[in-house]
């Protein structure tokens, strides 16, 4: 057995700790900043990444989400080809509430027009996000046992974000399924017509 | 140097080892015993994560937060926010999905209502409570709430989402009752790193 040494209050040769000590059940995998970013892609097994069957759902964080043209919609996408192509065919329903700093235009109503049926397409996860200079989109995305190839791939999202257009709240709901029994190994968001100027998304992974 | 002494099981003076140790960090929690309040201060995580367990009044109301940018001296950040509910009474005879107007906000400077509670013994709120980058003096900051609440006869659950407008960084938050105590009940504070 290895001697541990002390080293400066650290100690250098702890490669594991008892099982019955808790280590906490959520991992940060990787965290990405945007500057002025056409998108931020996640692919297993680059740059750190891991989208595999290491955890069993993984949670996408937002914080801040900044885009450079104005009232753009915040996507996100799946590959099933490690990044070559961002096309899963998905099955969604979203819907939000929202309110104006005016106060008016009070709603909570399903987005008929934003959600998918066996569609490629990119799956909105907030509409009209506002590029005033404290204007973005924060919240948080979970998608569960993507390297299954058994189950489709199931994901909910909820973002609070500044609406450019309707200068207020709009908290959005979305979920859905990857409608494919081919693992998951790459996850993209960007905007619609719009660089991400600013804004981190971190990945991380649960036990 | 300090030196690092091995006392029993325990080792002190330690202050990092090579060990992932988890990314969800409990900064602080309070246990509510006949609380005006409950106050935590703020720091510099991307997110904070409240937990909120067995919240159970003194008075029948609403719980309810508001955030500070002077360390606490007002709590009055100016807020716009959305808030729908699902209810369900225990007779069967009433349920809803339904925006609702009376506990919503728009750039009030009030306490945002997290749920509705009654006093029966064994009624209380549950639930969670996102902040984003409330360290921030660039944006304005973005909460999401969803909490379930035994207001009885109803079963609720409560959506709240909407941010603090202000670019001063926000570095105290208030839990409260819109009257009387927090009889009982914890709220657990994390870190996400």
């Amino acid at each position: 057995m290895a001697l541990v040494t002390v080293s400066n209050n650290s100690l250098t040769a702890v490669t594991a700790i008892p099982a019955s000590i808790p280590t906490g059940a959520l991992t940060l995998i990787k965290s990405i900043t945007a500057s002025s970013s056409a998108s931020i892609s996640f692919v297993d097994g680059t740059d750190g990444v891991v989208l595999d069957d290491t955890y069993s759902s993984y949670i996408f964080k937002f914080i801040n989400i900044h885009p450079q043209n104005d009232a753009r919609g915040f996507y996100v996408n799946f590959s099933i080809d490690g990044g070559s192509n961002y096309n899963v065919v998905k099955t969604t329903t979203c819907f939000l509430a929202r309110l104006s700093e005016a106060g008016t235009g009070a709603d909570l109503q399903y987005k008929t027009g934003e959600d998918l049926a066996q569609s490629t397409a990119d799956q909105i996860l907030n509409q009209e996000v506002g590029n005033g200079a404290d204007e973005s989109v924060s919240g948080s995305m979970q998608l569960f046992n993507p390297s299954s190839t058994t189950y489709v791939k199931h994901f909910i999202s909820r973002t609070s974000g500044y609406e450019g257009n309707f200068s207020g709240e709009y908290d959005w709901h979305t979920a859905g399924y990857c409608n494919t029994t081919s693992a998951i190994d790459a996850v993209i968001f960007k905007f619609n017509s719009s660089n991400i100027d600013d804004g981190i998304i971190k990945m991380y992974g649960i036990k | 140097m300090g030196l690092t002494k091995l006392n029993n099981i325990s080792v002190e003076d330690v202050t990092s080892i090579p060990v992932a140790l988890g990314d969800m960090v409990l900064v602080s929690s309070a246990t509510a015993s006949a609380s005006a309040s409950v106050e935590f201060t703020l720091g510099d995580y991307k997110e904070y994560k409240f937990f909120f367990v067995n919240m159970h009044p003194s008075t029948t109301s609403f719980f309810q937060f508001n955030l500070s940018t002077d360390n606490g001296s007002n709590y009055n950040v100016v807020k716009t926010t959305t808030n729908f509910i699902s209810y369900h009474n225990e007779s069967g005879a009433d349920s809803a999905l339904a925006y609702n107007g009376g506990s919503d906000l728009a750039q009030e400077t009030g306490d945002q209502r997290l749920g509705s509670l009654k006093t029966d013994n064994d009624a209380n709120l549950g639930g969670t409570m996102q902040l984003f980058n409330p360290s921030s003096t660039t944006f304005v900051k973005h909460f999401i709430t969803r909490t379930q609440n035994s207001n009885i006869p109803y079963s609720e659950e409560y959506y709240v989402a909407g941010y603090a407008n202000t670019t001063s960084a926000v570095n105290k938050i208030i839990f409260r009752q819109a009257s009387g105590n927090i009889d009982a009940g914890k709220i657990l504070m994390y870190g996400i790193n």
